[in-house]
């Protein structure tokens, strides 16, 4: 095609600032905004919202040299997330996606959520154009591949994975203005991930980990979570769920925040099912809003040995 | 001779931002956009050969310059045109077009007259690029 044109209607280019006001630009830019929301709404985390705010800092900074034409290069924003099951990995990576949006980073802000099987195809010819269509879905946002290391099965050398990877990779060197992938796993099985993809390691540049909620933080996650729905716990109930927690906790299956998420639904059930058999007049709104210590105490977790059964 | 089909095609080409920035407002209007090519410029030759498939659920216009720059490497000297569709009126219509991509020469359109009954003269144009087969016309 002819040498580009327009040149002469385009706006002559803002003059760099000679100085720029971090403080304000926090403020103005939302960041600040994330950041407490962050703050407010995930209960614990204390480590993944301090390397948050570094990371946002360095973002901030960064977007501060590059208005003064000191930087050029747009910096590696790929991320990955550790962590055993239900403690925030997904929830983070959507005020991430909203933070890089604020300080413009990237042109959207949405995030696009997909395993394997979203990538990867069942024969021949069918890996790249899946692969290529998530891409294009994702672009202008945030890519999150949950368990990230099922793209990769050594034993199988025929494995399509390996196409999906290669995409991959491609995209997050060549476009690393078009969008931002987060890979996402258990810690473990991503370092090993990590150590037989050395293309991974190197494109990756901010690791954070999340780790296991005490026992505390749960009980506060219980209670925020029942608040956003108008439910209290009476008494009773608050020790009740205390006692239901450690012992979840030595169960199999137990996915932290999700495995609460979980039993206050089906404890919601059970409180439904003693106002529906029990009620003999009209009930008000605090007898339809309070959750009592027998909802929780009739679970199945109380009735079985600690470290058996699946917590139903 | 220089095509011109379709929106801006009296202005210089569209650079890849130009062409990015047209996508973007097409998309945010929430129009479908996709990409046809072909190597009939005739300007009655509305059936273009589709590239993939229209792209309905993509937010930003980096999705199309990929598809765009895919569509360049293999037809990069045939003609490439964005088209935007938009269904809110319960069809699809096409809301805007344009061409993104040319031949390096396009040598052109000859006219020729055909003498029919009485002294009647019946013109019609044939682009010098179709004389040779679809597929080797250009380049
Ligand atoms: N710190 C927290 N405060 C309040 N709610 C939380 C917190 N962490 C997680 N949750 C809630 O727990 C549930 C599970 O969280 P999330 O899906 O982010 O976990 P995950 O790490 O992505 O899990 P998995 O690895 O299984 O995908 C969500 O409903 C989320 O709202
Ligand atoms: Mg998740």
């Amino acid at each position: 095609m002819p040498a580009p044109a327009f040149a002469e209607t385009e706006l002559p280019q803002a003059a760099a600032p000679a100085a720029i006001d971090l403080r304000e630009e926090f403020e103005t830019s939302g960041v600040k905004d994330v950041l407490a929301e962050l703050d407010r709404d995930l209960i614990g985390l204390a480590p993944v919202k301090r390397r948050i705010r570094e990371t946002a800092a360095l973002l901030l900074v960064e977007r501060a040299r590059r208005r003064m034409g000191l930087a050029h290069e747009t910096p590696t924003l790929h991320m990955s997330f550790t962590g055993n099951p239900g403690t925030g990995k997904t929830t983070v990576a959507l005020r991430m996606a909203d933070l890089l949006h604020r300080l413009g980073y990237i042109r959207k802000g949405h995030l696009v959520s997909v395993t394997r099987d979203d990538l990867v195809g069942q024969y021949i010819g069918h890996t790249a154009p899946k692969t290529k269509e998530i891409l294009k879905k994702a672009m202008g946002g945030v890519l999150f591949i949950d368990e990230a290391y099922y793209l990769y099965r050594p034993e199988n050398e025929r494995d399509y994975g390996q196409e999906a990877i290669e995409i991959l990779l491609q995209v997050m060197e060549n476009q690393r203005d078009d969008l931002v992938v987060i890979l996402a796993g258990y810690a473990q099985r991503m370092d090993r991930f990590f150590e037989s993809n050395p293309g991974f390691r190197s494109r990756v540049a901010h690791h954070i980990n999340f780790p296991d909620y005490s026992d505390d933080e749960l009980l506060r996650i219980a209670e925020q979570m029942l608040e956003k729905q108008n439910y209290l716990f009476d008494a009773k109930a608050t020790a009740a769920m205390a006692d239901y927690i450690a012992r979840r906790r030595a169960q199999p299956h137990f996915a932290n925040a999700r495995s609460i998420r979980n039993a206050l639904d089906r404890t919601r059930l059970r409180q439904a099912n003693r106002l529906f058999e029990s009620a003999k007049g009209p009930l008000d709104a605090k007898a339809l809003s309070t959750i009592s210590g027998e909802d929780i105490t009739a679970s199945r977790v109380f009735a079985l040995p600690p470290g058996k059964g699946e917590g139903k | 001779m220089r095509i011109t089909q379709g929106a801006f095609s009296f202005l210089p080409d569209l650079t890849d931002d130009q062409i990015r920035a047209q996508v973007q407002y097409c998309i945010d209007n929430k129009w479908a956009v996709s990409l046809e090519f072909t190597d009939d410029p005739h300007p009655r030759n509305t059936y273009w050969d589709m590239w993939g498939h229209p792209m309905f659920d993509n937010p930003d216009a980096a999705a199309l310059m990929m598809e765009l720059n895919a569509c360049r490497k293999l037809y990069g000297d045939r003609y490439i045109r964005v088209v935007a569709f938009d269904s809110s009126p319960g069809w699809e219509s096409v809301k805007l077009s344009f061409i993104v991509n040319r031949p390096d020469e396009e040598p052109g359109y000859r006219l020729d007259r055909q003498e029919a009954a009485g002294r009647m003269i019946r013109y019609t144009t044939r682009p010098y690029a179709a004389d040779r087969p679809a597929g080797a016309r250009y380049g």
